[in-house]
C-alpha cells in the first residue's frame, strides 16, 4: 500500500513535470505575482518584501487546489482509471498520489521564490523558516485535498471546472493574498475569518513579517489538518473509477464536512478571537516600516 | 477434480432498460484458453468486466481463483492479468516507465525488459503513449496483463484491429501462455480465433450463452452440413428451397439465401435445375464448409460480423 502510493506519486510527478500547463499554473504564474507584487505595490521596497512574499507563499501553496486533483476527474474521464482499477490499488492510494505529489511539487517554487526574495529583491530577513515550512507542508496538503473533494463530488470536467473557479475566487479574493484584508468593509472582513486561505494566508504573512512563533501557527495548522483528515476520508469514500458512475446529489453533501473545522473557527474568532485586530494591525507595521525605509533607488547607489 | 479457475453461475446485468446479461452461467478450468464468442452488444465485455471486478452484477456469482471479486478484490487483483477492450493511459506516460510502474504494484512481476521484447517494444520504449500507434498500444495493453504474471488472464477482443501479421504474433504468444499453464478468457467476434486457440468456447448473444463446448463439438452440432449462400435475381417462392435434395435448412438473411446441406453436389444440381425452370437468375453462390459461423447462425439466425 505504502509502496503503491508511493510509485504511483512519482508517476504524477512525473507527468507534472512534463505537462507545460502545470508548470505555467504552479511554477511560472506565482512567480509572476511575485515579481508584480515586489515592484508595484512595494515600488521595490526591500521592508515590504517579506509580507509580500507571506502572501506569495500562500498563493503558491493554494495552488494545491488545482493541480493534481483535477487530474484525477480526467483519469476518469478518459478511462485511465479504470486501467489502474485492474491492479490491486485501493481509492486511498490514488487519492494520497495526488497530495504528496502536489506536496512535492510545491516546495521547488517555495524555495525559488525565498531565494528570488532574498537575493533580488534583498528581502532583510528569513522569517521563521520552520513555521513557514510547517504551514506549507500542512497547506500543501489541505489544499490538494480540498481539491479531491471537488473532483469527488462532480461528475466531469466541465463542472469540477466551474466549481473551483467559485472557490478560486473566495480564496484569491477574500484571503487577503490579493486584497489586503485591512482594505475590506468590516462585513467582508467578517466572511473572510470563515475561509481556510483567509489562516493559511495569514499565517504565513505572519512568519515571515515578525517571525510568528510555532505557538502561534498551531491553531491554523490544527484546523488545516483536521480538514485534511476529513477530506480525504470524504473523497475515499465518494471514490470513483468509471467514467458512467455518477454521484447521486446527496452524497454531494458530504464535502460540507470539509469545512466544518474552519466554520468552527472562524465562529470562534467571530465572537472570542483577535484575528481580525492581528490583521489589520500587520498590515499597519507593514505600512510604517515601509513608510520608514529609505527609497530603493537611494538604495542601489 | 481441482476447482475452476473461473465460476460463473446466473448472471444478470441491467443497464438501465438493457438487459445486457440474462443469466450467464460457465466454467473455466486450470490450464485452459476458453473463449467467449459473440457479436457486438451480446454481452461479452459486460461478463469479463464483472469477473475482472471493474463492474458489479445484479443477480449471479462469480468466483475468480476461488475468491469473490467484490469481497477480496485485492487478493484477485494480485493474481489475475487482464487487458480490457480499449486501454487508456496517460498521454505522457513512456512505454517502459509504464511497464515497470505497474510492476512495482503487484507482489510478483515478470521483468519489464522481457516484456518488451516479446511483444516488440523495445525500439518504443521510450516513446510516450500518445506517440505509440494503434497495434502498439494494444501491444502494451496485453504487455501490462502479463506485467504480474498471473494465474488467470482476461483478454477482450485482444486483436481486435490488428494487421494479420500482428495478429498471428499475438495467437503465438496466447499458444505460449498456453504452455505455461496459464488459464485464459478471451472474447473476441473471430470465428478463426475461437476455432483456431479455443479449448471451448461459448457462443453468446443478447446476454445468454446461446451453446457452449469444444469447437469442434460445436461444429458437430450442426449436423455436419455444408452452408450454400445464393443470391438470386429475384426472391424465390416461399419454401420452394427448401425442399431441394439434401437440404436440412434454409433461412433468408438480407438477400441471401443460406441452406444447409448434407448433399452439397446434389443439392447445387437441384438448385440450378430448379432455378432454370422458374426463369430465375443465380447472381451469387459460394459454398462453406461446417464452422463456428454455422452454429452461430444456426443458434441465433445472425452472422457475427455484419
Ligand atoms: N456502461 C454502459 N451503460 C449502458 N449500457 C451499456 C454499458 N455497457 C454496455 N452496455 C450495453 O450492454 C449491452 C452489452 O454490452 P457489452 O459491451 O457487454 O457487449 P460486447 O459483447 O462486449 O460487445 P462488443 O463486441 O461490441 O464489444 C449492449 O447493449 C450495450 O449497449
Ligand atoms: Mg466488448
Amino acid at each position: 500500500m505504502v509502496n503503491q502510493t508511493w510509485t504511483l506519486s512519482m508517476m504524477r510527478i512525473k507527468l507534472a513535470l512534463r505537462s507545460r500547463t502545470f508548470l505555467f499554473f504552479s511554477m511560472a504564474m506565482p512567480l509572476g505575482f511575485l515579481f508584480g507584487y515586489v515592484i508595484f505595490f512595494g515600488r521595490g521596497n526591500a521592508m515590504a518584501v517579506p509580507y509580500l512574499l507571506g502572501a506569495i507563499l500562500a498563493l503558491s501553496v493554494m495552488g494545491a487546489f488545482w493541480g493534481l486533483s483535477m487530474q484525477l476527474v480526467m483519469f476518469r474521464e478518459q478511462g485511465i482509471l479504470r486501467r489502474f482499477h485492474l491492479a490491486p490499488i485501493g481509492p486511498g492510494a490514488m487519492l494520497a498520489s495526488s497530495i504528496i505529489s502536489n506536496y512535492f511539487l510545491v516546495f521547488p517554487t517555495v524555495i525559488l521564490e525565498f531565494l528570488i526574495c532574498r537575493f533580488v529583491f534583498h528581502m532583510p530577513t528569513w522569517g521563521n523558516l520552520w513555521a513557514v515550512f510547517l504551514l506549507v507542508s500542512i497547506g500543501a496538503a489541505t489544499f490538494s485535498a480540498m481539491g479531491l473533494i471537488v473532483a469527488s463530488v462532480t461528475n466531469d470536467m466541465q463542472e469540477t471546472t466551474v466549481i473551483n473557479n467559485i472557490i478560486w475566487s473566495l480564496f484569491l479574493f477574500l484571503s487577503g493574498v490579493t486584497i489586503p484584508v485591512a482594505f475590506m468593509p468590516g462585513w467582508v472582513q467578517k466572511v473572510t475569518l470563515f475561509l481556510p486561505a483567509t489562516y493559511l494566508a495569514t499565517g504565513l504573512e505572519g512568519a515571515m513579517l515578525h517571525a510568528a512563533s510555532f505557538s502561534e501557527v498551531l491553531e491554523v495548522t490544527v484546523a488545516l489538518a483536521v480538514s485534511l483528515i476529513v477530506a480525504f476520508e470524504v473523497s475515499r469514500r465518494l471514490f470513483r473509477w468509471e467514467p458512467e458512475e455518477k454521484i447521486r446529489g446527496k452524497a454531494k453533501l458530504w464535502a460540507i464536512a470539509a469545512l466544518i473545522p474552519f466554520l468552527l473557527l472562524g465562529g470562534w474568532e467571530l465572537t472570542r478571537g483577535h484575528l481580525l485586530q492581528e490583521i489589520n494591525h500587520q498590515f499597519q507595521i507593514i505600512n510604517q516600516r515601509a513608510a520608514a525605509a529609505p527609497h530603493p533607488t537611494a538604495n542601489r547607489r | 477434480m481441482t476447482e475452476p479457475v473461473i465460476q460463473v453461475e446466473g448472471l444478470y446485468k441491467n443497464y438501465g432498460a438493457v438487459e445486457a446479461l440474462r443469466g450467464v452461467s460457465f466454467e473455466v478450468h486450470e490450464g485452459e484458453l476458453f473463449g467467449l464468442l459473440g457479436p457486438n452488444g451480446a454481452g461479452k465485455t459486460t461478463t469479463i468486466e464483472i469477473l475482472e471486478g471493474l463492474r458489479t452484477q445484479d443477480r449471479g456469482s462469480v468466483r475468480v481463483c476461488g475468491l469473490d471479486p467484490q469481497k477480496n478484490p485485492v487478493e484477485m487483483k494480485h493474481v489475475v492479468g487482464a487487458a480490457l477492450q480499449s486501454t487508456s493511459l496517460p498521454d505522457k506516460m513512456r512505454v517502459e516507465e509504464t511497464l515497470e510502474m505497474f510492476a512495482h504494484f503487484y507482489r510478483d512481476h515478470r521483468d519489464p525488459k522481457e516484456l518488451l521484447k516479446r511483444f516488440q517494444l523495445e525500439e518504443k520504449r521510450n516513446a510516450f503513449y500518445n506517440q505509440l500507434s494503434g497495434g502498439q498500444k494494444q501491444r502494451l495493453a496485453l504487455a501490462l496483463a502479463l506485467v504480474n504474471n498471473p494465474r488467470m488472464i482476461f483478454l477482450d477482443e485482444p486483436t481486435a484491429g490488428l494487421d494479420p501479421q500482428v495478429r498471428r504474433e499475438i495467437y503465438d504468444t496466447l499458444e505460449e501462455l498456453k504452455k505455461e499453464k496459464k488459464t485464459i478468457l478471451l472474447t473476441t467476434h473471430y470465428i478463426e480465433e475461437a476455432e483456431r486457440l479455443c479449448d471451448r468456447v461459448a457462443v453468446v448473444d443478447y446476454g445468454r450463452v446461446m451453446a457452449l463446448g469444444t469447437p469442434r463439438e460445436l461444429k458437430q452440432r450442426s449436423a455436419g452440413t455444408t452452408r450454400i449462400e445464393v443470391r438470386l435475381s429475384q426472391p424465390s417462392a416461399d419454401g420452394a428451397l427448401n425442399h431441394l435434395d439434401g437440404v436440412t435448412d434454409c433461412r433468408k438473411l438480407e438477400e441471401t439465401y443460406l441452406l444447409h446441406s448434407s448433399k452439397p453436389t446434389q443439392t447445387i444440381v437441384a438448385l440450378v435445375k430448379h432455378l432454370e425452370a422458374q426463369g430465375v437468375e443465380l447472381q451469387g453462390l459460394e459454398m462453406f464448409s461446417p464452422s463456428l459461423e454455422d452454429v452461430f447462425l444456426e443458434l441465433t439466425g445472425r452472422r457475427l460480423r455484419e
